[in-house]
């Protein structure tokens, strides 16, 4: 699959800060590319230089083999983390306005169908809610049919609802074969959405890959749940290696079938056994040595 | 052209639709242009001026008495034209040519006029010879309109264009904006058009208001008038566009704006006429477009002036206004 999109040795320093340490990508087209990281991790800094907001400091972004230019302004959707937009317009409006500023553009109908707009078409952008005004943010950068999306973090600060709705919009839009660049703080976001990902720290790309390339290559083993009431100082004294995790006990273990039998030799009551299967955020825990929040 | 068009017209709404700040912007000249009209109605002045052409020194050589008379304001005047023309409309008492023969203009409608001769009679001036010249007088209010409404526009043009696109910049809807095809020279020409289309527009509402009940004076042509405070207009939004070209703090935009509208109202003779300051705060005041505009409209209003006499205005107007918009869009940043 060829790259839409690559960055080379891309560095930005700000007064006494390298927010983006020498950073590679390498970016196929048709995908959705997930950039993660905590605060400060530098993801929007990327972000920006990628879509042409920010000069890199060194480096290159070229845009289907090109450096970015007037084509590129045409053929790419930005979603911005914070936007504010004109005041006293209506969402129609607004769609309007922007519609204007681009050659080739969507049927407003067209997004307004696709990005569950009608019901609020008329109304003023100051009076919509944050999943509806997050909707709309994705209308405007969808307006010019881009091949290239950004959408940086986009569902932050939204209820798990409109969440999910933003998530079926987003995958809406994959089906229609474009390419999603976005940031978020959220794993299962991530999960949901993204094809390929990359976890970013201190201005670094610390693990890039496909979700379960990257869960299988950091984790070989699952890890087992029993309740401590149901397990007591047996399980702790089977030598297994259980530790405890709030009212549970867990056990990491790449052969289950034999830790299974040594739980049952020792009498240990396995009716609320569980499974666990490990997640991105266990994955960031992994490789950053800190939590991700919001 | 679309999009400096679709900009355009969104700007428009946001404004017209913006009740409060609408109210504001008429309401403001109105209750300005109609209070000051009858503050000053009575035209009351504290001192007599005389015009002095061939210098005040030569005056006190030849008539050391009346020189020395108190609350008499004597200013200076190299020709005597335009001197003849201030007292022709009681704006000046009387003028006085002490560079040949002594003589004085006076005209015989104006009140001042009338006493300030007998006062001259009592000195050394009962020899000078006597001209005679006549025209109305121009009211208080027919001389203060022009600047208190290009004084009004100066504020509408420098703190609405400017407060606009920094708070436009703080709030990201300038970097929205970068995202797209949109260029700055299209965006910021958007925005003085907007902003003029608007200020004209209200700008004729409260002159055409105001005149149903003051009716001022007007001897020149409407459409030079148009076109002075077009270009006067166009001239201080450059200059908003320019102080806004770069700022990312209200604060600052506030401090800035505060620092160029403060000399322009006190120095370009809006509220009260230069004749008689410092020969460097005249050619300071030439620097400020409010005074082009202020004069070329004062000219043309009361003393029917043409567009080929207020040429040197409408260059100085028209010229300020491309260079700080050029300057503008070249230093111009979205974030």
């Amino acid at each position: 699959m060829s790259s839409i999109i690559t960055a080379t040795n891309l560095v930005k320093q700000y007064p006494g800060v390298l927010a983006v340490d020498n950073i590679n990508l390498s970016i196929p087209a048709g995908i959705c590319f997930g950039l993660l990281g905590p605060n400060g991790a530098g993801k929007t800094t990327t972000i920006e230089m990628l879509e042409g907001i920010h000069m890199p400091t060194s480096g290159d972004v070229l845009y289907k083999g090109e450096p970015l230019g007037a084509r590129y302004r045409e053929e790419v959707g930005i979603q911005f983390q914070h936007t504010a937009l004109q005041e006293f317009l209506t969402v129609r409006e607004t769609l309007e306005l922007f519609e204007r500023l681009y050659q080739h553009t969507l049927p407003i109908s067209e997004l307004i169908e696709l990005c569950s707009l009608g019901d609020i078409i008329e109304r003023d952008t100051r009076k919509i809610s944050g999943g509806q005004r997050q909707r709309l943010l994705l209308a405007l950068a969808l307006i010019n049919d881009p091949e290239l999306i950004f959408l940086d973090e986009p569902t932050t600060g939204l209820d798990p609802q409109a969440r999910r709705n933003f998530w079926d919009l987003v995958n809406l839009v994959k089906s229609r074969k474009k390419t999603i660049v976005l940031t978020t703080h959220y794993m299962e976001e991530a999960y949901a959405l993204c094809d390929e990902i990359a976890i970013m720290d201190k201005g670094r790309i610390v693990s890039q890959g496909t979700p379960a390339y990257l869960l299988s290559e950091h984790f070989g083993d699952v890890v087992l749940q029993i309740p401590a009431t149901d397990a007591g100082n047996k399980l702790i004294e089977s030598g297994l290696g259980a530790v405890a995790a709030g009212d549970q006990l867990e056990i990491r273990t790449n052969s289950l079938h034999h830790t299974l039998q040594l739980l049952m030799e020792n009498g240990v009551n396995l009716d609320r056994l569980r499974i666990r299967a490990w997640t991105l955020e266990d994955l960031f825990i992994n490789v950053t040595g800190k939590k991700l929040s919001p | 052209m679309k999009k400096f068009l679709a900009v355009l017209h969104a700007r428009n709404m946001e404004f017209l639709r913006d009740r409060s700040a609408l109210s504001w912007n008429l309401a403001m000249p109105f209750m300005l242009v109609i209070g000051l009209a009858f503050t000053f109605s009575s035209g009351n002045k504290d001192i007599y001026k005389i015009g002095i052409v061939g210098g005040v020194d030569r005056l006190a050589q030849v008539a050391p008495a009346l020189h020395s008379t108190k609350h008499i304001q004597f200013i200076p005047y190299d020709d005597l034209q335009p001197a003849i023309d201030k007292v022709k409309h009681h704006q000046m008492d009387m003028l006085i040519d002490v560079s040949g023969a002594p003589k004085y203009w006076i005209n015989t409608s104006s009140p001042n006029g009338y006493l300030l001769e007998r006062i001259v009679w009592g000195t050394e001036g009962h020899q000078f010879e006597r001209q005679i010249v006549e025209g109305a007088e121009i009211r208080y209010v027919d001389w203060f309109l022009p600047g208190i409404l290009g004084m009004n526009m100066m504020f509408a043009c420098l703190f609405g264009v400017g407060f606009v696109i920094v708070r436009y910049r703080k709030n990201g809807f300038l970097k929205r904006l970068k995202a797209t095809p949109l260029g700055a020279f299209q965006f910021l020409l958007a925005q003085l058009v907007s902003r003029l289309l608007l200020i004209m527009v209200i700008t004729t509402i409260v002159y055409t208001g105001c005149n149903l009940f003051i009716e001022f004076n007007m001897q020149g042509s409407y459409w030079v008038l148009l076109l002075v405070t077009t270009l006067g207009a166009m001239s201080m939004i450059s200059i908003g566009l320019l102080i806004a070209a770069h700022t990312a703090s209200e604060e600052l935009a506030g401090g800035i704006l505060n620092i160029v509208t403060w000399p322009m109202m006190l120095l370009s003779g809006a509220w009260f006429s230069l004749e008689g300051a410092q020969v460097w705060v005249q050619k300071l005041a030439l620097i400020f477009p409010l005074t082009h505009m202020v004069s070329a409209a004062r000219a043309i209003m009361n003393e029917g002036a043409t567009l080929s006499q207020v040429m040197p205005h409408v260059w100085v107007l028209t010229a300020t206004s491309v260079i700080f918009l050029a300057i503008g869009a070249y230093v111009f940043k979205w974030e």
